[in-house]
């Protein structure tokens, strides 16, 4: 059985960080805010004989904002999961940059308790990291107002929005102050307003926590709009075909997306998925 | 008071015409009294046979509520356990299935010589009818919760009980239900087969009345009978209605 990462948490770290108006470049301001993540020689064959991934080697610096962009069914989950340690490559390593960081993850539906409020949703990874009621309830309460949805504390999945739902899943993830914040395919389900606000916002908090985020996504706008960085990973067997820094300011409002640099980014990653794709 | 009579009033049409078709048919002859009692003669008896009946159905009540809970709890913790692991799943699996598949009617006399012309005969024979639903029914619930939510407690470190008691058990809930659902109806069907052999309860005035010939008793007794077995699904549903309201497409838009 893989080993579960265990999850850190101090009730200290309850407390939002101070934002730093000192560099606009979301480099992590605290200490050990962020972590780095290395992949070498990764492998993982899924018996009898499915190549999910043949071998792929990235080293992501703490605090950056890496974007995983690919096919369906390119193993980009995969790879998630091997970063999370939900999943053991068959060959290769994973490391972080320090042993058991805050871990967060966010699957493509939001997996919400249906039996739990807003409230006690978010609060879970704290619960089950033995933090005091009062001081998770406290905490969850931040980080469900954090993604606006203060008024749907004491409501219950079945009466959220997709949207909605999706929200209260990062909020769970961000409760916990990730140090490593993993997300797959998070949006996808969403309709196109709403995913662009949830990018948004979730740049926002990108530049705000200053934690590493992965991010895997299909959808090339996303992976412009989102990242510093965009891996493009080939079809199964997965492996890099480009390894791309995204050429844009730090600063990306909305309206970004329709100028000419956000067009020429997105081709640069069209082109390269044109050649995953084969 | 309009939304009451909606919920009401369906099940009552049946019986009325049913009642009044067969008191219509035995009165006028086409089918004699020796072979299904008028419906009046049967309200009559359970008025006639009172302290009897009232005795023997709350004998029945307490043996098929006793026999229900020890399904309901025994049942949760047999699936739980055969979820542990494939292993001890497919080893002892195959033995609860005998729950389901024992013809009760053949080892109640043994339940009487191990338990004696008592009680606890009735109690393990409606929990030997009624336990193997619970145990299925739980056991797909346990199996089938959400594999990402597995892995989110997994990534948070939760330890194995706290994952029972916050995420396996809660999923299961709805199939546990439905699993109780099944047993309360087949707790008194297992105490009423127990009664025929210990002579106790319902089942007990059943089998004398039907000895005496007295069909007016024989289904006096049913009508109980089922009317137990009516109010214990009808708390299951209550219970189910009550913890599921939230969250559970089952229990809403209703």
């Amino acid at each position: 059985m893989a080993k579960v990462r265990a999850v850190w948490y101090c009730v200290k770290s309850l407390k939002m960080p101070a934002k730093t108006q000192a560099s606009p470049e979301a480099i992590p301001e605290a200490e050990g805010a962020a972590v780095s993540v290395s992949l070498a020689g990764i492998r993982r064959v899924f018996p009898p004989d499915v190549v999910a991934i043949e071998a792929i080697d990235l080293h992501v610096p703490p605090g950056q904002f890496l974007a995983i962009l690919g096919p369906s069914g390119s193993g980009k989950s995969t790879l998630l999961r091997l970063v999370a340690g939900l999943d053991r490559p068959t060959a290769g390593k994973v490391s972080l940059g320090r042993a058991n960081p805050p871990t967060a993850y966010v699957f493509q539906d939001a997996h919400l308790l249906p039996w739990r409020t807003v409230l006690h949703n978010v609060a879970l990874p704290l619960e089950l990291r033995g933090v005091p009621g009062s001081h998770r309830l406290a905490a969850a309460r931040e980080a469900v107002e954090r993604v606006g949805l203060g008024d749907a504390l004491h409501r219950y999945p079945a009466q959220l929005s997709g949207g909605m739902r999706m929200r209260a899943s990062l909020a769970r993830a961000l409760v916990t102050e990730p140090h490593l914040l993993l997300l797959d395919e998070p949006f996808a389900a969403l309709d196109e307003i709403t995913r662009h606000r949830l990018d948004e916002q979730l740049r926002a908090l990108w530049r705000e926590r200053g934690m590493t985020v992965v991010f895997v996504t299909h959808s090339i706008p996303e992976a412009t709009y989102l990242a510093q960085r965009t891996v493009v990973l080939s079809r199964r067997p997965a492996r890099v075909v480009l390894d791309h820094a995204v050429e844009l300011p730090v600063d990306r409002p909305a309206a970004i997306r329709g100028e000419p640099a956000f067009a020429a980014q997105m081709r640069v990653l069209y082109e390269a998925l044109e050649v995953a794709e084969r | 008071m309009s939304n009451r009579w909606r919920v009401i009033l369906p099940p009552l049409v049946p019986f009325v015409v049913v009642t009044v078709g067969v008191e219509v048919l035995v009165r006028s002859g086409v089918i004699p009294s020796y072979v299904l009692p008028a419906p009046s003669a049967v309200f009559e008896s359970v008025f006639r046979d009172f302290r009897e009946l009232a005795s023997a159905t709350w004998s029945t009540t307490k043996a098929s509520v006793a026999g229900f809970a020890a399904s309901g709890a025994i049942g949760v913790l047999i699936a739980v356990a055969l979820s542990s692991s494939r292993w001890v799943e497919r080893a002892f699996y195959p033995y609860a299935v005998f729950f389901q598949t024992v013809p009760i009617i053949a080892i109640a006399p043994l339940l009487v010589i191990w338990f004696g012309f008592d009680l606890r005969t009735v109690i393990a024979s409606a929990f030997i009818v009624s336990v193997f639903p619970v145990i299925a029914n739980t056991l797909t619930g346990l199996l089938s919760t959400d594999p990402a939510l597995r892995d989110l407690f997994r990534l948070y470190g939760a330890s194995p009980a706290a994952t029972l008691w916050k995420l396996r058990l809660p999923s299961a809930l709805p199939s546990i239900l439905t699993g109780l659902r099944i047993a309360a109806g087949l707790a008194v069907i297992g105490a009423i087969v127990g009664e025929f052999i210990s002579g106790s309860g319902i089942g007990g005035v059943i089998d004398v009345a039907r000895t005496q010939q007295r069909l007016d008793k024989v289904f006096a007794g049913l009508l109980l009978s089922s009317l137990l077995g009516l109010g214990l699904f009808a708390l299951v549903n209550l219970a189910s209605r009550l913890a599921l309201r939230h969250w559970h497409a089952s229990e809403q838009s209703r």
